[in-house]
């Protein structure tokens, strides 16, 4: 077991855990933020994508050991300090990329992530920044739009 | 604007002003909880002294069991063990033909069948556990391969004009034959499988879970354990997608989840990990579609002859209804002067399949698509003019004899996509002649909405509403699993009721607090539920605007709720919140439950398979192009325009991406994904191994929304979530044709299939037996 200390959307968490702990079961079991989903278990579908140390990883893959001392965002450190909705996620909204949720926090995530980095919002960047999450409902098209609107809204 | 009244109801009804929200986009009720991470899925809710559930399965495709032994050495303390002895009603996951065990007791009848359940506070003591349970067998000969199987499920024949196809062959200008294979198709919601059975202090289950269709479970449920309608209840729980997946394979979890609480006296929590999931879930049904058409020298479709085999797998399932709706659409959008059509599902000893978005439709009317671009090909026609040519039309009969009256769209959407994907010019254009060459196809389908043949009249879907002191409560049983319907429930009613989409509340569907609308399936949500949920908010309106007039005043029927305030003609008279409050507070509760009919002049004969199969049909075009790398054989799409016609869309952003998600869930049908099975037993039972499309591989859809009004559906819907996955494969594998002149009868369209379709030269055809359905390559 290890004594586990990390940030988490800004607060900082700990919990004694065994250090092979999925960061996932850490975040959902240990800390109750479970807007962090598992589609396979396997790193294919992105379903459980946060950013560790700003970097987008999925959490079904990242042993607890590996976040310790991290500074880790998920879906529920997305919104604006009052809760209300980010311009990313009002835009997923507005358009339409969000239908029966599973993929959407991972998705919002790897979206952010592109936003951060700050790279010219094309059809095709975004396409492949988004390649990792899968969705299985809505087709891509509609994700893709509110990404770059939501990408160029930043750069301004 | 004043509307007839329906037969047998009150008087006429003042609407309340037109297109209020019904035709706009506001966001989707359930949209802020899903883009926060607030939305509860089963997988995040916590039981109090909840156990984990897991099902010990066969590893055999067919044998007789001799022992299911729990290994005497093993501490069992802490888990707790059910085998089929323990199920205290029936051992049947009730659907249609109830050949399905729950768990199996004699007989093993396919790879991953549920064999024994555990349970256990602790999972990893759990996973042990499941390796000291030994399933003692005496293997059988299995049949894998469905033309040899000798077991029927179902068999339909049916005909047009049969006595006119011998002389129909006969003054043949050509007699064109194919046969066309489709594979496993894997749903892939991205949630997978998850229940939650807590055990009631009277004996009975309260289950909540990921589902479409709570009645079917509750059903499943009481004749499992033997209990009655008071001592089950079922609650969906938010749905992570479903698209047929989560129709009756619940059923069979909840039982799973239901039996080990009772045995455990604790909740139960099951959720599935992908592989389970992938293993031993139900498919789309794999089959071959083989046609012999005859047709006049100008193209015009003279007499064909269908042969549809769909494989079951293990147990009938919902294999009855997925073959009739495909034997229904296996002769597609046109017009047959003569016509027949034998369709059989079989039973061979692999998962049974079951339902999935467009539910037999895709399999049958891939073949009969790509069997006119083999026409159109032979008699060197344009594959566009030769659909114009035989589309239905208005006053036309289908090949059931159902004469079509109203919302016929079939020129409309075709000449919509020919113009939008500039079909002349796009054919015209040179294939290339390096490695790459591109090619243009299309397609043209109809959607039967709402149940087949007497679905409907035999179900008496229910759905109603309920005053509130500030507006009103949807009760029904349909469920949101991504595809809007609390959304359009709430825009219907409160247009019905002059209010504005706030004063909505969607109850969630819980067995015991909603009526019986029917199972979440067939394109049926809007057409059939959100038209019973309008005519209960009318007549609830009309009771209201009666109590206003007793109490303050005026002429009922001139008094209209118009933006939450109740008028006569200018005059206000009160505001909605103060009228419901009062008649509340007068006459208590208010609830108006209704009950669907079909409009008159349906009429469906199940023995003689002739008549009104569906009410309505939507109807859709789509034109693909795509570019095909002679070098690797890959094929990638290129584009996608597609023209649907729903009747109405009601809430135009939600629709389009049915449309969009539907295209791209059939692009990965036509060009990637495949269930392919070893022995019985799925192969890929891997998101690494069974692949369907990212953001890379989607490609740009234009969709074009015909709204060519159905008379008697809500505001002129008919239906959309199916009818999406229906033509693009087809209109995929259209392109191909025309890039490579390969014709590859087989889905999906991989690099292999392209290359062997391509030695054989053109228009190779798949026959029967060939290799087996389920065996892998």
């Amino acid at each position: 077991m290890i004594e586990l200390v990390l940030d988490v959307n800004g607060a900082e968490r700990s919990a004694r855990v065994p250090p092979l702990r999925r960061l996932l079961d850490v975040l959902r079991e240990e800390f109750g933020l479970t807007g962090t989903k598992e589609g396979c278990g396997e790193g294919e579908c992105g379903a459980c994508s946060v950013l560790l140390d700003g970097e987008l990883v999925n959490a079904c893959l990242v042993p607890a050991c590996q976040a310790q001392g991290a500074k880790v965002v998920t879906v529920e450190g997305l919104a604006r300090p009052d809760g209300t909705p980010s311009t990313l996620q009002r835009l997923f909204l507005e358009r339409g990329a969000a239908q029966c949720g599973i993929c959407t926090p991972g998705m919002l995530l790897a979206a952010q992530r592109f936003i951060d980095l700050g790279a010219t919002p094309t059809d095709e960047a975004v396409r492949e920044a988004l390649a990792g999450n899968l969705c299985r409902c809505t087709g891509y098209s509609k994700i893709v739009e509110a990404v770059i609107e939501a990408a160029r809204e930043a750069r301004r | 604007m004043v509307i007839p009244a329906p037969p047998g109801k009150m008087g006429p009804v003042p609407l309340p002003a037109p297109e209020l929200l019904v035709g706009q986009s506001p966001p989707r009720l359930d949209g802020l909880d899903k883009l926060l991470g607030r939305a509860r899925y089963l997988d995040d809710l916590t039981f109090e002294g909840q156990l984990w559930g897991r099902t010990v399965r066969s590893t055999v495709a067919h044998a007789r069991i001799v022992l299911i032994d729990f290994d005497p050495s093993y501490d069992w303390s802490g888990v707790t063990r059910v085998t089929a002895r323990d199920i205290p009603g029936e051992n049947v996951v009730q659907l249609i033909d109830d050949d399905q065990p729950c768990l199996a007791w004699d007989v093993i009848r396919h790879f991953d069948e549920p064999v024994a359940l555990l349970a256990c506070a602790d999972r990893e003591k759990l996973e042990e556990a499941l390796r000291h349970v030994r399933v003692e067998v005496e293997p059988l000969p299995a049949v894998l391969d469905p033309a040899a199987s000798t077991q029927v499920f179902k068999h339909y024949r049916y005909e047009r004009e049969a006595g006119r196809l011998a002389e129909a062959f006969a003054r043949a200008h050509r007699v064109v034959e194919g046969s066309y294979r489709v594979r496993h198709q894997e749903q892939l919601y991205l949630e997978p499988n998850a229940v939650c059975a807590v055990p009631r202090a009277d004996g009975g289950i309260l289950l909540h879970g990921s589902m479409q269709c709570p009645f079917y479970v509750q059903r499943a449920l009481k004749r499992l354990l033997a209990l009655d309608d008071e001592r089950v209840a079922v609650v969906q729980t938010v749905t992570g997608g479903g698209f047929g997946g989560k129709e009756e394979y619940p059923s069979m979890i909840a039982c799973h989840a239901a039996l080990l609480a009772r045995a455990a006296g604790r909740p139960v929590k099951i959720v599935y990990g992908r592989g389970e999931d992938l293993a031993s879930t139900t498919k789309r049904h794999p089959g071959v579609v083989s046609h012999r058409t005859a047709v006049a020298a100008d193209g015009t479709l003279l007499g064909g002859e269908i042969d549809v085999l769909f494989d079951g797998g293990a147990y009938s399932t919902l294999s009855p209804v997925v073959l009739s709706r495909g034997a229904i659409h296996a002769p597609g959008a046109y017009r047959w002067p003569a016509c027949r059509v034998d369709a059989r599902a079989v039973a061979t000893n692999t998962p049974p399949n079951g339902a999935f978005r467009g539910f037999g439709a895709p399999q049958t009317l891939f073949a009969v698509e790509l069997h006119m671009d083999r026409i159109a090909r032979e008699l060197g026609l344009d594959p566009l003019d030769l659909r114009r040519r035989n589309a239905l039309r208005p006053g036309d009969r289908t090949a059931t004899g159902q004469e079509l009256r109203e919302s016929v769209s079939a020129l409309e959407v075709l000449e919509a996509v020919a113009e939008r994907s500039g079909w002349a010019s796009g054919r015209a254009q040179p294939k290339g002649d390096g490695p790459k060459r591109r090619g243009l196809g299309l397609s043209l389908v109809l959607h039967g909405a709402g149940f087949t043949g007497s679905g409907e009249v035999k179900l008496k879907a229910r759905a109603g509403v309920e005053l509130t002191p500030t507006g009103c409560r949807v009760l029904a049983a349909s469920t949101e699993i991504g595809q809007g319907t609390i959304t359009i429930f709430a825009q219907l009613v409160a247009d019905a009721l002059g209010l504005p989409l706030g004063a909505i509340e969607v109850a969630a569907p819980d067995t015991s607090r909603v009526p019986d609308s029917g199972p979440t399936v067939a394109s049926r949500t809007c057409m059939v539920v959100g038209g019973t949920l309008e005519g209960a908010a009318r007549a609830l309106h009309r009771r209201l605007a009666a109590y206003a007039a007793e109490v303050y005043g005026g002429d009922a029927e001139r008094i209209a709720c118009v933006g939450g305030t109740f008028r006569e003609g200018a005059r206000a008279i009160a505001t909605f919140e103060e009228v419901a409050r009062r008649q509340l507070a007068d006459r208590g509760p208010l609830v108006i439950v209704e009950q669907y009919s079909h409009p008159p002049g349906i009429e469906w004969d199940d023995d003689e398979f002739r008549g009104d199969a569906y009410p309505v049909y939507a109807w859709a075009a789509t034109a693909v192009e795509v570019e095909v790398d002679l070098d690797s054989y890959e094929t990638r799409v290129l584009r996608v325009v597609t023209a649907q016609d729903v009747g109405k869309a009601i809430h135009p952003l939600l629709c389009v991406g049915q449309i969009e998600g539907g295209t791209v869930q059939a692009l990965g049908y036509a060009l990637m994904e495949e269930v392919v099975h070893r022995d019985g037993r799925v192969a890929n039972d891997r998101l690494q191994s069974y692949l369907i499309p990212t953001a890379l591989d989607a490609p740009p859809i234009e969709t074009i929304l015909v709204e060519n009004r159905y008379p008697h559906g809500p505001r002129g819907a008919k239906g959309v979530g199916e009818l999406p996955m229906d033509g693009p494969a087809p209109a995929v594998a259209a392109a191909v044709l025309d890039a490579t002149g390969a014709l590859v009868p087989e889905l999906p369209i991989t690099p292999d299939r392209l290359r062997a379709a391509l030695k054989l030269g053109a228009a190779p055809t798949a026959s029967l037996g060939e290799t087996p359905l389920g065996a892998a390559e």
